[in-house]
């Protein structure tokens, strides 16, 4: 059988992410230790697992609503009511998705058909694009650049907006470089949007990981946004549930109706038990988050001097629990880095062109290890460059 | 610098330097070893010690808790015999505690017979103690946050989103 003829171009076309080709090469080393992980090395607090175990000992394992358990969703909307000062009737304007992915490809699949673009600031998350891809649509990157702090700016976006424009994605604090919009950098490209029928798909997983004493900012604040944004977030990285696959988009209704179909007939409902746990996880898990932000700005601080001193440049990141140092200085490029890094020294980080060309030059490296294992990988990492 | 951040920091690795902690909590590496030194002098911090697997270290050692019912002293409570009793090299450590016996007191020794013997040669025949329970510690699982025989494992995958 000629499995390419019936498999259709434009899927066979999709390529898959930098992201595993790089663990592929990874996992045939032995005993390598990691810098590339992307959740958290906490445990879902307890709490929140008890909690699951006491909803299956009570046999609550049946669909919920298809867009959520209503309380979850009142949870949710009291939950964005404090944290992004934003209101959203749990009815109508939020659904509970499978984490925020399914959240990312509610919002391309509901909005986007052949002939749309969609803007996607780089080095950005591996999915985007894909998913454009599979709409017909076109994903237009807009690079961003270490001197602007790896930030959108008002200038950039305006550049790449045509009349074909349908939707931008704003994925801060940003995965992989750390970057997080303020409140004025919204401002400005607030003012670009106002007016336009641009969607803002704001990708904000990593929205209670700010350091520096900064609060996030949602778009969805800025005045006349509320309207044209998507809100996408989740429980994977905040409250360390990545496995429970939990995460919500909240938005316009007229949108928000649109997606439910998608939601309905290709997932149903989300998880009943993570459901019910995530409610836990908002009533009663702040301390856990506050613990867990303060334990990554530790080791935040620590990469992003070790790196620095060992000369290669990096800038500071003030979100998400990444950081992506420059290694242009090395003169390899960031897949030889990662592959020779991984071969001599057994030493995995991402190599930064997975997240968009703009990366090449930079990797990728996770702090959501501990100290002890951080020190390990930046001494093999000196050693590294000592001899190339 | 912060106080507790710093005793938080020092509880979980007393080892790690005066400048991995400056780097981690974005203070000057004079300030850490101020900050240490301060809580030296004001006696936060009595001392440093590693956490051992005892099993590994000393198969044939044990270590036994011993519960002493004792007579309070008029106008000094427990604190007379506490001091008496932590003068013995055997006693790791004394505790006063609630409940249904008075002092908690850990000894350490080469053999049961040993501290069987202390217990009862040495410590019951002190003035003041009513009785004695001597528990042997048969199994260490976790210490100060630390947990013995732990197969350090990661099951998150090498390389993810």
């Amino acid at each position: 059988m000629n499995y390419d003829e019936i498999i259709p171009k434009k899927i066979r076309d999709i390529q898959p992410s930098g992201i595993r080709k790089f663990f592929d090469i990874a996992q045939h080393v032995p005993d390598v230790i990691s810098l590339s992980i992307g959740e958290p090395d906490f445990k879902t607090p307890w709490t929140v697992r008890k909690e699951a175990i006491n909803i299956l000992e009570r046999g609550k394992t049946a669909y919920t609503a298809n867009s959520g358990l209503m309380q979850l969703r009142k949870s949710v909307c009291g939950y964005l009511h404090d944290f992004i000062n934003t209101d959203y009737d749990p009815e109508s304007e939020v659904i509970i998705t499978v984490g925020g992915s399914e959240a990312i490809d509610l919002a391309v699949r509901a909005l986007i058909e052949p002939g749309c673009e969609v803007l996607v600031p780089e080095p950005s998350f591996v999915c985007y694009s894909p998913i454009v891809r599979m709409m017909g649509g076109t994903p237009v990157p807009i690079v961003t650049k270490a001197e602007d702090k790896f930030r959108l700016t008002a200038q950039a976006l305006k550049e790449k907006i045509t009349d074909r424009t349908r939707m931008l994605v704003l994925p801060y604090p940003n995965n992989p470089t750390g970057a997080v919009m303020r409140k004025n950098d919204l401002e400005s490209i607030a003012e670009v949007l106002r007016g336009t029928n641009i969607i803002v798909a704001s990708d904000e997983i990593y929205a209670e990981m700010t350091y520096n004493g900064i609060k996030h900012v949602s778009i969805a604040e800025i005045d006349g946004m509320k309207e044209r944004t998507l809100v996408i977030s989740g429980f994977s990285k905040a409250y360390a549930m990545t496995g429970w696959r939990l995460g919500y988009i909240a938005g316009p209704q007229p949108i928000i109706k649109q997606m439910l179909k998608l939601h309905q007939y290709c997932i149903m409902s989300s998880p009943t038990v993570s459901q019910y746990a995530a409610i836990k996880a908002i009533e009663d898990c702040k301390p856990d988050v506050v613990h867990m932000v303060e334990e990554y700005d530790m080791r935040r601080r620590l990469c992003v001097k070790a790196f620095n001193d060992m000369g290669l440049e990096c800038f500071e990141p003030e979100g998400a629990f990444y950081v992506f140092p420059c290694i242009k200085s090395t003169g390899m490029s960031s897949e030889e880095f990662c592959e020779k890094l991984v071969y001599d020294k057994k030493v995995a980080v991402v190599p930064g062109n997975a997240f968009g060309q703009s990366g090449e030059g930079f990797v990728r490296v996770s702090y959501a290890y501990s100290v002890q294992h951080l020190e390990t990988a930046f001494s093999r990492i000196r050693d590294f460059l000592k001899e190339n | 610098m912060d106080k507790n951040k710093l005793l938080d920091l020092l509880r979980q690795n007393a080892r790690l330097s005066n400048a991995e902690i400056a780097a981690m909590t974005g203070e000057t590496e004079e300030n850490v070893a101020n900050g240490i030194k301060a809580l030296e002098d004001e006696g936060y911090i009595i001392g440093y010690s590693a956490i051992i697997d005892e099993e590994k270290a000393d198969d044939s050692g044990v270590t036994a808790v011993i519960e002493l019912k004792i007579t309070p002293i008029k106008d000094r409570g427990f604190d007379d015999l506490a001091h008496t009793i932590m003068e013995f090299d055997e006693v790791d450590s004394v505790y006063l505690m609630s409940g249904a016996y008075d002092l908690m007191v850990t000894i350490s020794g080469t053999s049961l017979r040993n501290v069987a013997l202390f217990v009862s040669e040495r410590l019951a025949v002190l003035d003041g103690v009513l009785s004695t329970a001597t528990h042997f510690i048969l199994r260490r699982y976790k210490e100060k946050h630390h947990i013995f025989n732990e197969e350090k494992y990661d099951d998150r995958s090498m390389v993810s989103p």
